[in-house]
């Protein structure tokens, strides 16, 4: 079977890509102004101070030299210690990844099911008013950036009709224990269902400011291709059939027509993660992209190539599924 | 002679007020097979699109009667008459290699329909396939239902798409230009086939074609189209012994001959070009059956 052989050759080349990840981040964070060392110290402390911190951290020693005690560090699993809270970068990191990840999934289906809709509903009124609408709301979606949309939902859900919670992942009210960080998941598998309403109420706003964006080039790249599959001869053939438009358009075009739209919701969705480093800073949500602006601000070295390295993981892996399920969908492909 | 079939007056206009069809009248008897000749661009394949109700969103039915034996096709609600399609009718279309759907296998394509619109039980339905698969001469159908398309030669898939069109044993077939995007091998394989199972089963077929050739081997009556207007209705020996509009009798000249391998190709005169254009004009019909 190809599906093997694909995601072999995937994994290897995720080693390699991650390695380069690796260097670019440890080396450009190196050159970028700002002294880690300068932040953790008092006013007026001496140089004696300064030389022992910075042997305390490796960071008397050269950058390559300092390169390979990381590098050899990750790869035993010990990304080092977090410079600004003195914890474990891993598990600063693994605690977060949950928070981030709920929060990309949710705005990934949210996206896929606006924009389907959007898509589904213009194809079946092609011609007509209904069609134009969505043209121009597309449009307009997808030229405001998503923090914009943060910014407009927070005014209309936070301020104006204030239905939905404007800031962090949960209330701290609620009275329940997470043996997980994925609050949403645990929720629903535990049939806590008031905490899902509260977790829903918190994550709505975030995760729909996410996906408006790409709900909206779903839409459009969806409709386009489902419009020009229309034309083919194999669904004019299933109209003789005596199968109605909405079969027609979901049964016959929809499958082939997807195709083009599943490679470009791959790409958009590693934006849609990179886009959560400052939707979660709008929303206070507790998350890897907050963590990543904090530790950016504190210059804490060890944590910001800890998230980058497992953003970086995160595109590969997205992508890796992306691949998976084209093989999947296109029987062309699977014996080719 | 009953027909199974009868077009009258049928006219199709453009949005914009282009007439792609002109009173179009022609009739198919039961269990006969009639042949729909004209150049490319005449409006052959409008008249199987209208019947079978798939006319692009750009086209519009201006007026005419589509009867299928008693049945008035126009005044039926659009629902019931795809269904009524589905039941009735089927197509063989014109390019096997994209009339298959990519992304499903031979079997559903053939059994979904009879299962979902005419309600047969899934194991009947199969059943069907295979022995239908097999009286089309494809070898091993079995394993031919559980391929994709991409999978299959051209002339197997339009031998797929022949068997699926009699799967619900319709009363009606109408075949758009089944064998132009073959090889001329196969071509003649098609034909023979497509004629033998209309024989078998005692369809009525609309055989739609550019080709005399192919009409003077399988037809019983046939229609000369030009520029979206009938010209002539006749029966098909008639036709090639007493062709009777003129440019019936220029497209019978024009039809290259083995004897003057060497000659020059034979066109149809402008003067009869110009001619039939004056008639169009006047609404000069001629319906000689």
């Amino acid at each position: 079977m190809n599906l093997l052989r694909v995601i072999f050759l995937r994994l290897a080349t995720t080693f390699l890509t991650l390695f380069g990840v690796a260097v670019i981040v440890f080396f450009v964070i190196r050159v970028v102004p700002g002294n880690p060392i300068a932040m953790m110290l008092p006013p007026g402390a001496t140089e004696a101070d300064v030389a022992r911190l910075q042997a305390q951290y490796g960071f008397d020693k050269s950058i390559p030299e300092q390169f390979f005690i990381w590098l050899g560090g990750v790869l035993q699993g010990d990304f080092g210690t977090s410079i600004s809270t003195r914890q474990p970068v891993s598990e600063l990191v693994l605690g977060r990844l949950p928070a981030t990840l709920e929060l990309s999934v949710v705005a990934l289906l949210m996206a896929c099911l606006i924009g389907g809709t959007l898509a589904l509903t213009g194809t079946r009124m092609r011609g007509t008013r209904t069609e134009g609408a969505i043209d121009v709301s597309t449009g307009v979606a997808l030229s405001v950036p998503d923090f914009l949309w943060g910014l407009v939902l927070i005014l209309l859900f936070g301020v104006l009709w204030p239905v939905f919670h404007i800031s962090g992942r949960i209330s701290p009210s609620l009275d329940i224990d997470f043996t997980t960080n994925f609050y949403m998941f645990e929720a629903l598998l535990r049939l806590r269902f008031d905490v899902l309403a509260d977790l829903v109420g918190h994550m709505f706003m975030p995760a729909l400011a996410l996906a408006i964006p790409l709900a909206a080039i779903i839409g459009q790249l969806l409709k386009q291709s489902l419009k020009e599959t229309m034309h083919l001869d194999y669904v004019a053939l299933a109209r003789t059939k005596g199968y109605s438009e909405r079969h027609v358009i979901t049964r016959e075009a929809l499958p082939n027509a997807i195709l083009p739209t599943l490679t470009l919701v791959g790409v958009q969705f590693t934006f849609l993660i990179g886009g959560t480093v400052i939707i979660e800073r709008l929303f206070s949500y507790e998350g890897l992209g907050n963590m990543a602006i904090d530790a950016v601000i504190n210059r804490d070295l060890p944590l910001i190539q800890g998230i980058v390295l497992l953003f970086a993981l995160l595109f590969t892996v997205v992508n890796l599924v992306v691949d998976m399920l084209y093989v999947v969908l296109n029987p062309r492909l699977r014996h080719a | 002679m009953s027909a199974q079939l009868s077009v009258r007056d049928l006219s199709i206009t453009l949005q914009n007020g282009v007439r792609i069809l002109r009173n179009v009248s022609l009739e198919v008897g039961a269990g006969r097979v009639h042949g729909l000749v004209g150049e490319s661009g005449a409006g052959k394949s409008m008249i199987g699109k209208a019947i079978l109700g798939t006319l692009p969103h750009a086209m519009n039915v201006t007026g005419g009667q589509i009867c299928f034996g008693d049945v008035d096709l126009m005044a039926m609600a659009p629902k019931a008459r795809r269904t009524w399609i589905g039941a009735n009718a089927a197509l063989i279309p014109q390019d096997p290699l994209t009339a298959l759907n990519p992304s499903k296998r031979i079997g559903p394509q053939i059994t979904r329909r009879l299962v979902d619109i005419l309600g047969w039980a899934k194991t009947n339905a199969k059943a069907r396939a295979l022995d239908l698969l097999a009286e089309v001469q494809i070898t091993d159908p079995a394993r031919v239902m559980r391929s994709y398309p991409h999978e299959l030669s051209g002339g197997m898939r339009q031998r797929i798409l022949i068997a699926s069109a009699f799967a619900a044993e319709p009363k009606l077939i109408i075949a758009d230009e089944p064998t132009t995007a073959l090889d001329v091998t196969v071509q003649k394989q098609i034909l023979k086939l497509i004629a033998q199972m209309q024989a078998e089963h005692g369809t009525a077929l609309l055989f739609v074609t550019h080709d005399l050739g192919v009409v003077s081997k399988v037809c019983d009556t046939m229609s000369v189209l030009y520029a979206g207007k009938v010209l002539e209705n006749a029966q098909m020996r008639r036709f090639f012994t007493h062709p009777i509009h003129p440019y019936s009798r220029a497209l019978l000249a024009a039809t290259p001959t083995y004897s003057n391998p060497t000659g020059s190709l034979a066109q149809v005169p402008q003067k009869v070009i110009d001619g039939v254009e004056q008639d169009i004009r006047h609404h000069d019909i001629r319906n000689h059956i």
